[in-house]
């Protein structure tokens, strides 16, 4: 039973554990930020989809909201994580019949956090398209610019501010889903924390640190958005 | 009359033929509906009756699980948000400082983070407990999982209702003050029939929330949907134990998503004009 001094058991080397928790800590970022780029443009087209004037667009990413939006995040992962491998190993049975496929879950946590990270982002670009006047678009066409050039120099850097605060609680939410990937078996912080329980008995300790870590994350993911906020704010008023 | 009808501005005509976007958008529903048949027609073909006959009562008994538990922390942490909400908006600046500690800490960690926190976590206490007597209270994984989400609820439904109240003007509280209204009246009669028509759809998404939340407790041995899902797999190796499960959560949040609007349309009536 508990014994060890805590203080030992939360030093950094061969004894203490806060190295492994460190080590945990930069595996939960990477995967959030490996995330956020894919996320942000499936995101981004999806919303595009959902304004455009085709229907069948529309309905396509409609669909597509509303099933990774509906579907718990761990199901998900479950899903893609067991289903995924089977599917391939049927496909790869046909030129290789001995091989057998195992998914990276780190590779598997990014897909599917993306897919879960975008369904939600692209709430928060259409209501910001929406907020878009019309006539944006319009004197973009006028001066000859093409439909994607308008987007990407007239619509795109305006979305990006009117987005940004609600894009960053979808960050806030990817950050704390990162910790679902623990259960496939990734060692993040969450994971770490588990294994550091198991060996010392000291849970409460172990679980309480994992809490501060993914606080901290919080707290410094918010000061990197406050100043990010203030600057865009600086050039808006330049304008 | 006519001359009005003439410059009624009209939508513009279909596009004709095949613009980029519309191949792109056949082609995404096209994706989606094999994908669709695909599912359908895998579990047809992997149909197989020992299996439904096995687990579906288990999913069955799993579905009460998650629905009881999910009602009963939604309820909880009603009742848990009102101190908190109240410390938020408090002029008590250690009563405020705590409440936003609260609120902070559940809603920037992560809630399996704090669901092992609980479950695991609170073993470490266990001495202490059992001379209070909660032990047995804890000890069981159900109750670490509805003393969790409780908590966690709170700290969002506190934030949701803290902004349903001060999204009433202040005209209101004055208005009902100059009419001999006492505080609690005022709250009662005036403020919180106004204040809960903002809230009902944040209220709608954290029941949403809650219900695709409540799958995390299949990790620490509460065998909800999601866990009698694992439970299966384990015995199977059937990936069709995962789909089934779900299936039945997207259909969960469709109606209660469809029935959040359904309600919404129905207690705004008077507003629309």
């Amino acid at each position: 039973m508990p014994s060890q001094n805590i203080w030992i058991l939360l030093s950094w080397g061969p004894d203490g554990w806060i190295d492994d928790i460190a080590y945990g800590a930069l595996v939960t970022i990477a995967l959030a930020l490996a995330t956020l780029p894919i996320g942000l443009t499936i995101g981004f087209f999806v919303a595009w989809a959902k304004q455009s004037d085709e229907p069948s667009l529309r309905l396509a990413a409609n669909i597509y909201t509303t099933v990774f939006r509906g579907l718990p995040e761990l199901v998900t992962l479950f899903l893609f994580f067991f289903g995924v491998p089977i599917l391939l190993q049927h496909l790869v049975r046909y030129f290789r019949p001995d091989a057998t496929i195992d998914v990276n879950s780190f590779v598997a946590g990014m897909i599917v956090l993306s897919l879960i990270f975008s369904s939600y982002a692209s709430e928060v670009f259409l209501s910001a398209f929406r907020a878009i006047p019309k006539g944006q678009y319009e004197g973009g066409y006028a001066i000859g610019l093409s439909n994607w050039l308008t987007m990407r120099k007239v619509i795109l850097p305006q979305l990006l501010r009117i987005a940004f605060p609600g894009l960053e609680n979808c960050w806030l939410s990817l950050l704390k889903d990162t910790s679902l990937v623990s259960v496939v078996g990734l060692a993040e912080t969450l994971r770490n924390a588990y294994t550091a329980a198991r060996v010392t008995k000291h849970a409460f300790l172990f679980y309480g640190v994992a809490a501060m870590v993914f606080l901290g994350l919080a707290i410094v993911s918010s000061f990197a958005t406050s100043a990010i906020l203030r600057s865009l704010g600086r050039r808006e008023a330049q304008r | 009359m006519s001359v009005t009808a003439a410059i009624v501005e009209r939508p513009p005509p279909r596009a004709r033929g095949w613009p980029r976007s519309r191949v792109i958008g056949y082609a995404m529903v096209g994706f989606w509906i094999l994908f669709g048949l695909g599912i359908v027609s895998y579990l047809i073909f992997a149909w197989n009756a020992e299996f439904f006959a096995k687990y579906a009562p288990a999913y069955l008994k799993g579905l009460g699980t998650t629905l009881s538990l999910v009602c009963i922390s939604m309820v909880l942490g009603a009742i848990l948000s009102v101190p908190v909400a109240y410390g938020r908006m408090s002029s008590n600046r250690f009563l405020s400082g705590l409440a936003y500690c609260y609120v902070y800490f559940f809603r920037g960690t992560p809630l399996l983070v704090q669901t092992y926190l609980v479950y695991y976590g609170l073993g470490s206490f266990r001495t202490e407990l059992q001379t209070v007597g909660l032990w047995d209270f804890f000890k069981d994984a159900f109750n670490c999982g509805v003393f969790a989400f409780a908590l966690n609820t709170a700290a969002y439904q506190a934030e949701i209702l803290r902004g349903a109240i001060e999204s009433v003007p202040k005209g209101q509280w004055e208005g009902a003050a100059s009419l001999g209204l006492h505080k609690l009246q005022t709250l009662r009669k005036i403020i919180l029939p106004q204040a809960l028509i903002v809230a009902l759809r944040p209220y709608g998404n954290e029941l949403i929330l809650m219900v695709k939340a409540s799958a995390i407790v299949a990790i620490i041995t509460v065998y909800d949907l999601m866990g009698q899902a694992k439970l299966a797999f384990a015995n199977s190796f059937d990936i069709q134990a995962y789909i089934w499960v779900a299936l039945v959560y997207l259909v969960m949040v469709e109606i209660l998503r469809h029935g959040v609007e359904w309600i919404e349309r129905r207690i705004t009536i008077h507003l629309k004009r």
